[in-house]
């Protein structure tokens, strides 16, 4: 029975201002319930003001496989942050 | 109840009989922790009966405050006895399937909401305090009972054929929850009105029984009891579980 029901990936937000945050999944046969579990599991300590859920299967992700071409490039080039400027003191917290 | 009635022992009894309630009632829907059909529902089971708890620790606390006898919330939980508990009939009833589980919520919760409303109003502010904390979780049992009434209502032939047992045999568990005595009348104005508490019932269970595809059950029979001690043998079940480390092992804390 419960391999019928579909898997959602749950987001939530902390606070005002923040982004929606993944912080797990869980079965629900459609989107209101998907809201309504989301709230039991992951919201009863204060955790959110606000719940986002996706159908896990409308998730594309990459294929692990191509891990190198994807992001290995991007291995040894730390001057790509931009952490080497020095921030002007008049520009406040970055 | 033979002690003769004043406002404070009024006031201890209506206490008991909302925190016996909560207490009953969570107690049974934590009997499914584990059991649930199915994870995401054993946690939302699990929070619902840790709200009542919740409740219960503030209702019989300040029962126990009212009476004035050096008896604390869980004395009133674990040493009395079934004749001593005044919930509901409804509430002691047997989860029996995971549908009558959730009749049983929604026929409870939807009483509960606009009781704890109407106690917002109370004179005493430590009553209306409680109502008012209580009444934001409730808001959601509701919502969450009703959906799921609908769903398995208005769900395959073998769920909908489930939820209108369940339904016909809580049925005559409903009126208890309208009826007042002399406690109430004691307390009378500031109880809450059986009449505008129905009307406010009325209003969530009619449309929701609807459009679960259920039909009220035609029946006017009306069992009573619990308010005033007499219950049905399920409670002596339910006390006999809840109380036992209390009773094998008096005063055990950890």
């Amino acid at each position: 029975m419960s391999t019928e029901i579909p898997l959602w990936e749950i987001f939530i937000r902390s606070a005002h201002g923040m982004s929606h945050r993944h912080v797990g999944s869980l079965h629900a046969p459609d989107a209101g319930m998907a809201i309504r579990n989301a709230r039991d599991v992951y919201c009863r300590r204060k955790e959110g003001v606000s719940i986002w859920v996706i159908p896990t299967a409308q998730v594309t992700a990459s294929d692990p496989g191509r891990k190198d071409a994807l992001f290995d490039a991007a291995d040894s080039k730390p001057y790509r942050h931009p952490t080497f400027f020095d921030i002007p003191e008049d520009a406040g917290p970055m | 109840m033979a002690q003769i009635l004043n406002r404070d022992t009024a006031l201890f009894h209506f206490l008991t009989r909302i925190g016996d309630s909560t207490l009953i009632l969570g107690h049974r829907v934590s009997e499914w922790c584990g059991h649930s059909p199915m994870l995401e529902e054993d946690i939302a089971l699990a929070n619902t009966a840790l709200d009542l708890i919740g409740h219960t620790r503030m209702w019989l606390g300040l029962a126990a405050e009212v009476e004035g006898k050096g008896r604390s919330a869980d004395d009133l939980a674990f040493l009395r006895d079934s004749m001593d508990f005044t919930n509901l009939l409804l509430v002691e009833q047997p989860n029996g399937d995971f549908g009558q589980t959730m009749m049983r919520q929604l026929l409870f919760d939807a009483w509960h909401l606009p009781y704890l409303n109407a106690l917002k109003s109370f004179p005493d502010p430590r009553v209306a305090g409680i109502a008012e904390k209580a009444t934001k979780e409730v808001a959601y049992h509701v919502d969450r009972a009703a959906d799921l009434v609908v769903r398995l209502g208005d769900g395959t032939h073998e769920s909908h054929t489930r939820m209108q047992a369940a339904l016909d045999e809580l049925w005559p568990c409903v009126g208890e929850m309208f009826s007042t005595d002399e406690v109430d009348a004691m307390l009378a104005p500031d109880a809450p009105k059986p009449d505008r508490i129905r009307d406010a019932w009325d209003a969530t269970i009619l449309p929701t029984l609807a459009r679960a595809t259920l039909a009220v059950p035609a029946t006017r029979f009306t069992r009573q009891g619990g308010k005033t001690g007499r219950h049905s043998e399920h409670l002596g079940h339910v006390l006999a579980q809840m109380q036992f480390l209390q009773r094998a092992y008096p005063g055990a804390t950890w």
